[in-house]
């Protein structure tokens, strides 16, 4: 009871001070509010298309201007997914381990099944496309990553995650999501055996078609299609893990 | 007395209605997480709080009389293919900041699989603990029995 109180009156205290604060705020859609017409904003719009010649600015400041940044948070989904099957994964105790009886048929409903079918290829050729046009239109890796894992977790809940596991692997996932960082961080480092900085993209434009600001936008993809790996199976483990309290067998 | 407070409304809420929402939104996450007893319910509350932050960060980015930041097609090609300078096809305030965008867009996924870490702690402690309400949990620690 007190402490629901004193929790009540720290929560209206903190709120009370940032409703205090919003008097200051810029005003909803404000064209002249420092984030609308700061240096940094200025900066990004001008900029990309002469340096990199990408029309999306959000993909070129995504993966060019804060390479840094998306690099670091595709380890952060990476290291998350390996916490989960750490924490959760339990690979039966030898002995007492009993094989599920085998599916009646193979997860649900004829009409779910077939629907399934007929889905989850439209679904991972959309994703790709939202992987590989990134840079031209609304997209990218973290997008075109989820929609990919989304169409393993259809295929799991509708067919049943046997099914699911045939076309990704425990092993597979674990490489896949490891291989989608080496491809991001050794794409940096292949800029420094170019002779610049790690994840400066230009210096690339010698093995790359097309000049420097062209180098940019190729590596651009590069580092969108490692990003996409590594959330397509972070995905797929979180639900297989979670659903299945880690012995990745029955499924929901 | 009703006057004034139509002019409260009027003059501090409907013009910042954003910072509004998002600080109300945090503040149901932060009751959630301080005062909730059981675990996903905190779950709750944090994932909560993360909407309301990533509101915050998304109305900031809103500018009037602007786009999406990503250039049309005709402009692209008359920048790249034709060779006119930029400031001339593109107006800046046509444009709205990408930097809030590209701090959400990835703040999304990782909170996603940051979420999915808490839930597979909590369902590790149902597995070992059989509950999850905490103050049985710290109940358990307390008479032993758990290493």
């Amino acid at each position: 009871m007190t402490m629901k109180f004193f929790g009540f009156v720290a929560v209206v205290v903190v709120g009370i001070l940032l409703l205090a604060a919003t008097g200051d705020f810029p005003e909803w859609g404000d064209p002249h509010s420092p984030a609308s017409e700061g240096q940094v904003s200025s900066f990004y719009i001008e900029r990309t298309v002469n340096e990199t010649k990408v029309p999306n600015m959000v993909t070129a400041v995504l993966a060019d201007f804060r390479g840094y940044d998306t690099m670091f948070e595709t380890v952060v989904i990476f290291i998350a997914g390996i916490g989960i099957i750490a924490v959760l994964r339990n690979f039966g105790d030898g002995a007492a381990h009993v094989p599920d009886p085998p599916e009646p048929d193979e997860g649900s409903d004829l009409i779910v099944r077939s629907t399934c079918r007929l889905v989850v290829p439209l679904i991972q050729l959309f994703a790709l496309y939202v992987v590989a046009h990134g840079h031209h239109s609304p997209g990218g890796g973290f997008q075109g990553g989820v929609m990919l894992g989304a169409s393993y977790i259809l295929l799991a809940l509708a067919c049943g995650l046997p099914a699911a596991k045939r076309r990704m692997g425990e092993r597979k996932a674990i490489t896949l999501a490891a291989s989608g960082i080496i491809i991001y961080a050794g794409w940096g480092v292949a800029c420094m055996f170019c002779g610049g900085n790690f994840l400066d993209y230009a210096s690339l434009d010698p093995l790359l078609p097309g000049d420097k600001a062209m180098a940019r936008s190729h590596s651009m993809l590069v580092v969108e299609i490692g990003v996409a790996f590594t959330v397509t199976a972070i995905m797929f483990a979180i639900y297989s893990n979670l659903s299945t309290r880690g012995r990745l067998e029955k499924g929901l | 007395m009703e006057f004034l407070a139509a002019g409260f409304i009027e003059d501090h809420i409907v013009p910042k209605f954003n910072y509004w929402i998002y600080v109300i939104l945090m503040m149901i996450g932060l009751y959630a997480m301080i005062t909730k007893n059981n675990l996903i319910k905190k779950l709750i509350g944090m994932a909560v709080f993360q909407t309301a932050i990533i509101l915050f960060y998304v109305s900031i980015g809103v500018k009037e009389e602007s786009g999406i930041p990503i250039l049309s097609h005709g402009q692209h090609h008359a920048i790249v293919d034709e060779g006119r300078p930029s400031e001339e096809v593109i107006t800046k305030e046509k444009f709205a900041n990408p930097l809030p965008h590209v701090l959400m867009l990835t703040a999304i996924v990782v909170g996603v699989s940051t979420l999915g870490l808490a839930l597979a702690i909590t369902q590790r402690i149902y597995i070992s603990f059989n509950t999850l309400e905490e103050d049985e949990i710290l109940d358990q620690l307390r008479r032993g029995g758990h290493d």
